[in-house]
């Protein structure tokens, strides 16, 4: 792999630039593979990356439909967090955080991961025992979190109406200051070439049509470049998980629903942080280039159109005008949708399948791309293990027929 | 927006008057306790998820405040009929893909 | 400075109101119909802004919405100040002040200019993903300059002081776009009697007639325009909308228009007779039918430092010396590979100016335009184009080469010509953002070398006309446009119509040569840059790199390089872009097909998006019928849901917890007033209504009779508690359910759901009366006494039982009373029709003088509850919460006939473990200590990291009855561990112990509620 470093830029900037290498191969498939991923998102990715990296496992193959990185991991709001409430839930995602961490590093790539920290606005009283509660909780579970009043919000919030005017005027927040944002197509780039150095096969512009069963065994999956064979399949197809488990034989308590979000156009730095709002409906942040990135709500019902219902845009942009009325000459740029599986309590499915050797990370909801080390770590483990890595153990599908849910929906308590 | 056509109303209105509530026709088992925890289960939480037409319970909720169903194409978003509770949908193929619609065709 | 390049006549601007305004702090004067581009251009201004990436200068390049520049600042104050305004799509208004984005210390002497030639070279595409990495802790240093750098424009400081409004609107048919095809278009729809609306982005309408040389029936196009928009403005189901951007086409044939209504006034909307009027407006229309008729872009060609000052698409040249009377140079050079763009060389000759060539890629151009030039005696260069371009602020010469564009080299060595303006035209590309925008992919069209709007995935119910549909000829573009108004009104039910289209002048046009990038005579690499998107600092270079590290689909190219990503979505470069990707692919272009097409067309101020719903709007506010009464007491609120509730009524110098205090007192000792009317309530009535009752509540209803009332709970079919209440029984078929405030919507369309869906059968009905009635809740030893002083009713502790309601007057109004008591006193709720209830709480507020009766609010009413361990829904519960979880098995009908919604799911294997969370109560060992309300508690305070929890605390408070802090908890096992210890380890770094008793602290017999 070509070393990537300011000197190598320097170097190469001599030569034109001309003679910088393929950041991946572009192979033909093999006949049969140890592991073969379906979907190369950043989830698909960076499991193959781990697969061959922790594990040793280097005859691996991605399949991609479409282009890598193409799906959800090139349409999120780029938010990296930790602070969930639930142990289970915590734990997997404070794994996924400290992989973050060293991510540019390890893969050579820079992510452009930047720990400037995630709000969540407390409006009401119910909203500020929920923060306590979740606060606490990360606490004990080694995650540091912090509970501001309203007084060091609008200390940290330069911008963010904090008077107490406002329709539910903020009465504090809570703060997780390793929280942040990345830069969402290099995560899935920079895992690529990495797992591409490897020896994996990313193998772009093939669809899986279908599985081929032996005894109730997956040997391999069907393309439309034909067969691959396969030991063990591992299926990460976000937004495509309930059309590709019916090819298995099987349901999922997944549906498919779009989810919006928009940018501004770009602007001088005026927000420095991740800033949520759970109940004025808004989230945002500026990206390096100096967009606002704005998250949307989530459509009711399912969709696979990468596109949702405007009323959800004009919901959300009422919150954020709501939120920083500044921003109100300020002019959206462009709005898009993605394709996220939701499942009834918010957390994902990663585990095994009723079809043997068959395996399934998905049901990531809204909140996938933060996830993405942790997940490909943890379905890595699964995959080459034949069973569920510890922290993934919570999140199998029986957890539906046993009513062991790890229920972070439903933790965001009503209101009463 | 969906524009959508409420059967109880005789008249088509945009989305933010309805509610969407999920897929239709499932129906709560008459003898629950007879199910098994599984079974419970996937009545509860496991649904179809296709793409292609999908049977849908709305709600008309800022309306006459009654449900009905929907078969709607889950990529085209395409509204292919709108019918009473109790009643049989007339469409209900699935399509793996969306047919393209010419330009020019209605709505 | 005068307005240079002002030619002495021509243009549709009034040169008889000279408008001043600021560029960059010097002041300049142009002409009302003016652009701003064009008053900077008459100025002579070349360098309106600096290069994101390089900071090299650059100039004004085309006229309208594709324009990727002259992307400027522009207001007077910190609270109107607009970040990245077109100036080209701004009209020039007296007094607007304008500025650059970018350059430091100033645009014509940039610093940053100096840095981006030598960093430059180390900066291709995704050169950060390559570097900054170490070490590893300054990747938020560098980020840091990265952020500073990045961005254009600056938002405002101030909030802003102009108001935004939507219109929701129907239509037969919408056409986009008031050109020739769109006027057209919309003639035909409003005659055939349609209802029609016709937006254009412009400041009025003609599109490309306003600036063509082209006449019809004989006459300038401007003047047909004038007669079509005449006649427009006659029928009265026509809505004309100009300066209004349809920017947005979703699902089902719903598109929002942006229409900037005041923007051409001034920084803020001016002061109407009667208020002020709104800045801008956002339409939210479904139309029967759309009519496309948006046109096409002009594309530029790409050639080595085609980013200087003075390089403008051809189309642009003309528009600005035709509309606006600006001649934006003297001597011209013009690039082209096709017909249309001799137009510029004429109109350029016709301004009594110098062309000095035209270089032609084609080999043998004989058009009719062609020849026109050249009688004229342009000097034509065939096979040929501009390669490179001399000059650093400014355009100084031109390198014309002989080129093959198939081998894609140069085949002479060419000559340097010396020019002030280059004006180059690559072909036209139509405009299919709207078309696309449901995620259909346009088609490419060969013959016109561009994409036409393809099949769409969703439901479009359109007709493209004229340019965006590859048809150019102005004639072929009129009746083009005619045609599809026509049938789009008759497919929504119009008759036909006919009518005379104006007589075009009859021309030999040829056919456009595919050259996009223009070969140099070095590799692309080696070569002058060439720029393909100029907002990103995209050239061909960068593209061929991206391609040549294996970014081969059109979205990983445009995410690599960020071709197309900028304000103008790379409506001049995207094109040219994916042919150089093609190129280097050795595929074609519709091989590569085209990135995704979003909304919007052009940005629109997040104001417009929310119009009305900002601020004192932002979301509805829902009060009681008592609040001014609460307001004269002093309340303070607390938002639950959207209701505001009285908080507490704190008198002077208290604090919450000092009025809290007080306020319990005086409902312990004496009586308390609490306006409950926020609790959704619910009349079910039918022959079936117990029995649904007993279907969805999880105790029995079957035995309740007439007159007697009973809490019940409610849970999904999972099990877990989602709303509890009080139901009572006021007739044989009739029943009043309460249920939590925040639950009241859901509750009615959950018991809906369940009768529509699942029990058609049962003779049930269903009516929220929650705002129909008001709740007075009197509560306190004293209040029957009270109560009696103002009633008719029996309150006689035989008379009127516990749990029971009696119908009757109080204060002279009907009223229901309900004796039920959620804070374990004596309690009455008083239910009166809402009109009456102020009265009526004025009546008892009086009568309770002697009693010292205290109003009480919400954070009391939790207090008194919680000491007598009732829960809150949604504050004591989450989703994860059964009935016996709350210990309140007693609540669950377990012989109930019917399955009744919830007991299967609380009867699985998960819902039936040991170890699950259950409520209980907490007391601290230190009497003073109040647990922090939602805080976790564990049990082994030093066990390390992570220290598994114990359970968390759901309400917490000082109890003043009692004397000492009591918490409700969920707690692990909690209900067999009573007398064991938890610790909260609170934030502040103190542990608070705290013992585990039963939940309920106060009375916990029950006899205050029955007191005599």
């Amino acid at each position: 792999m070509q070393r990537y470093s300011g000197f190598g830029l320097f170097k190469h900037s001599f030569s034109h630039h001309e003679n910088w290498q393929r950041m991946w191969r572009n192979p033909t498939p093999k006949a049969v593979y140890d592991v073969v991923i379906v979907g190369a998102g950043g989830h698909g990715l960076a499991t193959a990356y781990y697969l061959a990296k922790v594990h040793g496992i280097t005859n691996v193959a991605v399949i991609e439909k479409g282009w890598l990185g193409g799906g959800n991991t090139a349409r999120n709001t780029t938010i990296v967090r930790s602070n969930y409430l639930l142990d289970e839930s915590s734990a997997l995602y404070e794994h996924a955080l400290k992989l973050w961490e060293d991510l540019s590093q390890d893969l050579n790539y820079n992510v452009m991961f930047s720990q400037r920290g995630c709000y969540h606005l407390c409006h009401n009283l119910q909203d500020l025992r929920d923060a306590e509660r979740l606060v606490t909780a990360n606490i004990l579970n080694g995650i540091p979190n912090e509970l501001l009043d309203t007084r060091q919000v609008a200390e940290e919030i330069p911008y963010l109406d904090c008077s107490p005017n406002t329709r539910y005027p903020v009465l504090g927040a809570s703060v997780q200051r390793r929280a942040g944002n990345a830069r969402h197509d290099a995560v899935a780039w920079g895992y690529a070439r990495a797992a591409d150095a490897l020896g994996v096969d990313l193998i772009q512009q093939t669809e899986v049509t279908g599985f081929r069963k032996q005894d109730g065994v997956v040997i391999g999956v069907e393309t439309n470049k034909g067969f691959i064979g396969a030991k063990r399949v591992g299926m990460v197809v976000a937004g495509n998980t309930g059309p590709l488990a019916a090819k298995a034989g099987f349901r999922l308590p997944v549906e498919s629903h779009p989810l919006q979000a928009l940018v501004s156009e770009p602007i001088k730095p005026i927000i420095d942080s991740v800033i949520m709002s759970n109940a004025v409906h808004g989230y945002i942040s500026q990206s390096d280039k100096g967009d606002l990135v704005i998250g949307a709500g989530i459509d009711g019902w399912v969709g696979y159109g990468q596109r949702g219902s405007y009323p959800i845009i004009e919901h959300t942009v009422e919150a954020i005008a709501e939120m920083f009325p500044v921003l109100s000459r300020v002019r959206m740029n462009r709005q898009w949708g993605g394709i996220v599986d939701t499942t009834p309590d918010a957390c994902p499915i990663i585990g095994t399948t009723p079809v043997k050797n068959l395996f399934i990370n998905c049901g990531w909801g809204t909140g996938g791309f933060k996830a993405t080390p942790g997940s490909g770590h943890v379905f890595a483990a699964t995959l080459a293990k034949g069973e569920p890595h510890p922290l993934a153990k919570p999140f199998s599908i029986e957890r539906f027929h046993t009513g062991a849910l790890v229920d972070e929906h439903g933790a965001a308590a009503v209101a009463h | 927006m969906l524009y959508i056509f409420c059967p109880h109303c005789g008249e088509s209105r945009s989305e933010e008057e309805f509610a969407p509530a999920g897929q239709a026709h499932i129906a709560r088992p008459l003898d629950p306790a007879a199910c098994s925890d599984a079974e419970w289960g996937e009545y509860m939480w496991f649904r179809d998820n296709p793409r292609g037409l999908r049977h849908e319970l709305w709600l008309h909720a800022a309306g006459c405040r009654k449900y009905f169903n929907a078969t709607r194409h889950t990529v085209s978003y395409e509204i292919v009929e709108t019918y009473k509770i109790g009643e049989k949908p007339s469409f209900s193929e699935t399509v793996d893909e969306p047919q393209p619609q010419a330009q020019g065709a209605t709505a | 400075m005068s307005q240079i390049n002002r030619l002495a006549s021509g243009g549709r601007i009034d040169r008889s109101k000279p408008l001043s305004f600021t560029f960059n702090g010097q002041s300049y004067q142009g002409y009302a119909g003016d652009s701003l581009a064009a008053a900077l251009l008459a100025n002579g201004v070349d360098i309106i802004g600096r290069s994101f990436k390089y900071s090299r200068p650059r100039g004004i390049v085309a006229a309208g919405a594709e324009e990727p520049n002259a992307i400027l600042q522009i207001g007077a104050r910190a609270d109107t100040q607009v970040p990245n305004v077109r100036a080209t799509q701004q009209a020039l208004f007296g007094g607007l002040v304008a500025s650059s984005t970018n350059g430091w210390p100033n645009v014509n002497n940039d610093l940053m200019g100096i840095l981006g030639k030598v960093g430059g070279k180390m900066m291709p595409p995704g050169f950060y993903y390559k570097t900054f990495m170490y070490p590893q802790n300054m990747w938020l240093t560098y980020e840091k300059y990265i952020r500073k750098a990045a961005g254009l424009g600056r938002a405002p400081t101030e909030n802003d002081p102009d108001l935004y409004d939507h219109m929701n609107r129907h239509c037969d048919v919408l056409v986009v776009g008031a050109g020739p095809a769109g006027l057209a278009s919309a003639l035909a729809a409003a005659r055939s009697g349609a209802r029609v609306i016709l937006a254009d982005e412009g400041e009025e309408f003609g599109g490309s007639l306003l600036d063509t040389r082209e006449q019809l029936d004989g006459m300038p196009a401007g003047e047909w325009v004038a007669k079509v928009v005449a006649e427009l403005k006659t029928f009265p189901e026509v809505v004309l909308l100009p300066r209004s951007t349809v920017n947005g086409y979703h699902d089902h044939n719903f598109l929002t228009i942006h229409e900037r209504c005041t923007d051409h006034l001034g920084d803020t909307a001016p002061m109407g007779p009667f208020a002020r009027p709104a800045r801008q407006r956002l339409h939210r229309v479904r139309a029967k039918r759309v009519v496309l008729a948006v046109g096409a872009h002009e594309r530029p060609l790409v050639y080595g430092n085609n980013d200087v000052p003075g390089n403008m698409v051809a189309g642009a040249v003309s528009t600005y010396i035709r509309r606006y009377g600006v001649a934006p140079g003297n001597k011209l050079v013009l690039a082209t590979n096709n017909d249309y763009a001799y137009k510029t060389a004429l109109d350029w000759l016709d301004a009594g100016l110098k062309v000095v060539a035209i270089a032609d890629a084609r080999s043998n151009p004989r058009g009719s335009w062609v020849e026109e030039a050249r009688s004229r005696g342009v000097r034509i260069l065939t096979g040929s184009s501009v390669i490179d371009v001399k000059g650093s602020k400014h355009v100084e010469a031109a390198r014309i080469a002989a080129i093959d564009p198939h081998g894609f080299r140069v085949t002479s060595p060419g000559e340097w010509l010396e020019c002030d303006l280059i004006a180059s035209s690559g072909g036209y590309s139509p405009v299919v953002h709207l078309a696309s925008h449901l995620g259909g992919k346009p088609t490419w069209q060969e013959d016109i070398l561009g994409f036409v709007p393809g099949n769409t995935l969703g439901v479009q119910a359109r007709v493209c006309a004229g340019a965006v549909n590859g048809v150019f000829r102005l004639g072929d573009v009129l009746a083009d446009g005619f045609e599809a108004g026509a049938k789009a009104a008759s497919e929504t039910g119009f008759g036909a119509v006919s009518g005379e289209l104006p007589r075009t002048e009859k021309r030999i046009e040829e056919p456009t040569l595919a050259l996009f990038q223009v070969p140099h005579d070095k590799p692309t690499a080696r070569a002058p840059k060439q720029f393909v998107d100029l907002q990103n600092d995209v050239t061909a270079a960068g593209i061929e790199l991206a391609v040549r590290e294996g970014f081969e689909s059109v979205e990983h190219v445009k995410r690599y390089t960020a071709l197309g990503f900028g304000t103008d979505q790379g409506k001049l470069g995207n094109i040219n872009g994916l042919a150089i990707a093609a190129r280097c692919l050795g595929v074609n272009i519709p091989q590569m097909g085209t990135t995704m097409f979003r909304p919007n067309y052009t940005p629109v101020s997040f104001g417009a998006v929310a119009g009305r719903n900002a601020g004192a709007l932002f979301e509805p506010k829902r009060y009681t019928a008592l609040q001014a009464w609460h307001v004269k007491q002093g309340a303070k609120f607390e938002d639950v849901g959207q209701w505001k509730r009285p908080w507490y009524f704190p008198k002077a110098g208290e604090d919450l917890h000092a009025a809290v205090a007080r306020e319990c007192k005086a409902v312990r000792d004496s009586v308390g007033l609490l306006d409950a009317s926020t609790l959704g309530k619910i009349d079910i009535q039918g022959p079936d209504a117990r029995e649904f009752l007993n279907r969805v509540y999880t105790n029995a209803w079957t035995k309740l009779d007439v007159g007697k009332a009973r809490y019940g709970l409610m849970c999904k079919e999972d099990g877990m508690v989602f709303d509890d209440g009080v139901t009572a029984c006021l007739a044989d078929n009739h029943f009043l359910m309460t249920t939590t405030t925040g639950g009241a919507a859901r509750v009615l369309q959950w018991l809906e759901l369940y009768h529509q869906t699942e029990w058609p059968e049962m003779k049930v009905y269903f009516t929220s009366v929650t705002d129909h009635w008001a709740t007075l809740t009197l509560s306190g030893p004293n209040s029957r006494k009270l109560l009696s002083k103002v009633t008719d009713i029996d309150l006689s502790p035989d008379g009127f039982g516990f749990m029971t309601w009696q119908e009757g007057k109080v204060a002279g109004v009907p009223a229901r009373v309900f004796r039920i008591s959620f804070t374990g006193e004596l309690s009455y709720e008083v239910n009166i029709q809402a009109d009456y209830a102020m009265g009526v709480l004025e009546a008892i507020a009086e009568a309770g003088q002697e009693f010292n009766l205290t109003p009480y609010g919400t954070e009391t009413m939790h207090v008194l509850r919680a000491e007598k361990g009732f829960i809150i829904v949604g504050q004591d519960t989450d989703s994860t919460v059964t009935p016996f979880d709350l210990n309140m098995g007693w609540c669950v009908g377990k012989t109930k006939p019917f399955s009744f919604i919830g007991w299967r799911g609380m009867n699985r294997e998960d819902t039936l473990k040991a170890g699950r969370k259950q409520l209980v109560g907490l007391k601290p060992v230190n009497a003073s200590d109040v647990l922090p309300e939602g805080g976790q508690v564990v049990f082994e305070p030093n066990h390390p990291k992570p220290i598994p929890s114990a359970g968390h605390v759901t309400s917490s408070y000082m109890s003043s009855s009692l004397g000492h802090g009591i918490a409700l908890a969920l707690i692990k096992g909690g209900l067999e561990r009573m007398g064991q210890k938890v610790y909260a380890p609170t934030r502040d770094g103190r542990l608070i112990e705290a013992e585990i008793v039963s939940s309920v602290f106060y009375d916990p017999k029950g006899e205050r509620q029955n007191v005599v």
